[in-house]
């Protein structure tokens, strides 16, 4: 059958198109979704490509349902994902803590929308600590998040690669901006970078006898003694832990001589760049710390930077202090003072970073 | 002392099984071992179980197995059956799994005719935590969560799993009753429940009656009178939809 995308190819897409291509470039094998704003073009886009390629698509009864077809599609052995966001995102918890209780490679996209609630069908970044930490378990998950149509084909690629290398349920974080905005990219092949898809392997059905060519496979998400759980717990914590070095990504611009950091994630960070020029051009030392990946967090490299010499510490999210959150966590026991510009559900220009800063000095 | 035979493809090391003496779900896991036995379809069988007592059938077989989660097999088998057609996936849960906390997946994947199985026990309460009320039990049964009586002014009647998915499957689908009390008509509904999602006709669905002597405080003897005298009056058993003919 004819590849998706061959070499590389210049267009102009909606982030919720531009997914769709992309998981189609990564060899996914079966979408399963369910209904909801700022998404459903991904659906959309993927029922209208899927069938020439030989991929699938159900549309659900509803996101539980969603989340737990992909858990099942992925038992059996098959790249599968799903797509969704706020109140959609909440009902996902359960198959995703699922997924990470059985090291289940799932993949979703979260395009965030306002909250709490069914808030807005807008945008905003009030789903970090839902898709960082969600579910009844210890956040042992991969998220990437993006900040313009280009990367949000680059991650969606990446994160079956991450999800199906590392077994940790995957995310890709967007937002309605992103996922309704059209923007210039260029889409591609994986192969025509350098990039191997990873193949997926079945759980169950297996081949060969059982009995005689192999044991049955017993799948479990449940434990008898506390004492099993706890080992098991653990063991998948020093396994986390042990891949975070490889995993994190950031994104810095000015940081080496910085007296002013903003820290910031997703499409805010593309504003803090350009308040960062503006800044700099007005001869303010200001420089800009972009995460990538929200788990595992950067946590060494800002650690590095903000023991180079930062006064103070900007952190900016459209969302009240979902990131903040994240820094005090992840930056405890550093001395810099951490100044906050938190507009819960609105986006956020670069002259509202250049005030705020302003402010500060 | 001649040992009773188990089916070949129930899982020794698993043995002796972790079900209460007098529980039904051993009976209608025999039935469904005997049936995968018949039709010599072990390896491309995954069983799948949900949570509370059918939770305890997770390695039952040697059949790769699955656990998900309270009312969540349902849609782990249609992911599953969608992703490899050539696998025969049957789902196993209670009445609180199927007709209570996962019955929006029961409801959506018979219309849509999933060429999956799904057995069901129906032993009128919530055994696992400790005999709650379940959509099942019976006008004036005595639970924990109503200890005067099931009152159905207050929580509605019994619901009646086959009939409700015989009345909303389309053309293909199976669905039968069946009852531990009645073992060879249970198992011949099983493994016709197999054979239909093996011929890809469509939704197989089959309520196995089952007891709970441990939570309905019975002994043998009451236990087998509450299952002939109470449950198999209010839940008459039978086929309700069959695509096959009719035998006999």
């Amino acid at each position: 059958m004819e590849k998706p995308v061959t070499g590389t190819k210049k267009v102009f897409m909606t982030g919720n198109e531009t997914v769709a291509w992309a998981a189609l470039a990564a060899d996914v094998d079966i979408m399963f979704g369910y209904p909801i704003t700022p998404q459903n073009e991904i659906m959309h886009y993927w029922t209208r490509l899927a069938p020439k390629y030989g991929r699938q698509f159900l549309q659900t009864e509803d996101e539980i349902s969603a989340g737990f077809t992909v858990c099942g599609a992925i038992i059996a052995g098959k790249k599968a994902f799903t797509a969704t966001a706020g109140p959609g995102n909440t009902l996902m918890q359960e198959p995703f803590s699922m997924a990470e209780a059985m090291r289940l490679p799932t993949v979703a996209i979260i395009q965030q929308r306002g909250g709490p609630s069914s808030g807005t069908v807008i945008y905003s970044q009030q789903e970090v600590t839902l898709t960082t930490y969600g579910g009844n378990g210890e956040g042992h998950r991969i998220v990437y998040s993006t900040a313009s149509n280009q990367e949000l084909y680059d991650y969606t690629i990446k994160a079956f690669n991450s999800a199906w290398k590392y077994r940790f349920p995957t995310f890709v974080l967007g937002d309605g901006y992103q996922a309704k905005m059209r923007e210039p990219l260029e889409i591609y092949d994986p192969a025509t970078k350098n990039i191997q898809m990873i193949k997926p392997a079945p759980m169950v059905g297996l081949p060969g006898q059982i009995g005689v060519d192999r044991e049955p496979q017993h799948l479990c998400n449940i434990y008898s003694l506390e004492e099993e759980l706890y080992e098991v717990v653990l063991r998948v914590q020093a396994e986390y832990e042990k891949i975070c070095p490889e995993l994190v990504e950031y994104e810095c611009r000015d940081c080496e001589d910085a007296e002013i950091l903003i820290v910031s994630h997703g499409v805010v960070s593309s504003s803090a760049e350009d308040a960062v020029i503006a800044l700099r051009a007005q001869g303010i030392k200001a420089g800009s710390f972009r995460p990538i990946t929200l788990r595992p967090f950067p946590d060494q490299k800002l650690r590095e930077i903000l023991a180079s010499g930062v006064k103070k510490m900007l952190v900016v999210e459209s969302a009240y202090g979902q990131l903040v959150r994240l820094l005090r966590q992840e930056m405890y026991g550093m001395t810099v003072p951490m100044e906050t510009l938190m507009m819960p559900g609105v986006g956020i220009i670069d002259a509202d970073i250049m005030s705020k800063v302003k402010s500060l000095i | 002392m001649v040992q009773p035979a188990m089916p070949k493809t129930w899982y020794i090391p698993s043995k002796p099984h972790k079900f209460c003496p007098g529980c039904g779900h051993p009976l209608i896991l025999k039935a469904l071992g005997e049936a995968v036995d018949e039709l010599g379809v072990q390896n491309q069988t995954i069983f799948g179980c949900d949570i509370g007592c059918s939770l305890l059938s997770w390695n039952f077989f040697a059949l790769d197995s699955t656990q998900t989660h309270h009312g969540r097999t349902t849609p782990v088998m249609v992911g599953m059956k969608r992703a490899r057609p050539e696998l025969i996936c049957v789902g196993y849960m209670g009445d609180g799994g199927g007709y209570s906390i996962g019955a929006q997946h029961l409801v959506n994947s018979a219309i849509r005719n999933e060429k999956i199985t799904v057995i069901l026990a129906n032993n009128t309460n919530y055994a696992m935590t400790g005999g709650q009320l379940a959509p099942t039990t019976l006008p004036g049964q005595k639970t924990e969560t109503t200890p005067f009586g099931r009152d159905p002014e207050l929580t509605g009647y019994p619901t009646k799993g086959p009939e409700m998915i015989s009345a909303i499957t389309g053309d293909g689908a199976y669905v039968a009753r069946g009852t531990v009390s009645k073992y060879r008509q249970l198992k011949g509904f099983i493994k016709k429940a197999l054979q239909n999602q093996m011929e890809g006709n469509g939704f197989s669905f089959v309520e196995a009656l089952s007891t709970c002597p441990t939570n309905w405080r019975t002994n043998a003897k009451q236990t087998w009178n509450w299952l002939e005298d109470n449950m198999e009056p209010y839940f008459p058993v039978g086929e309700l939809k069959s695509p096959f003919k009719k035998e006999g």
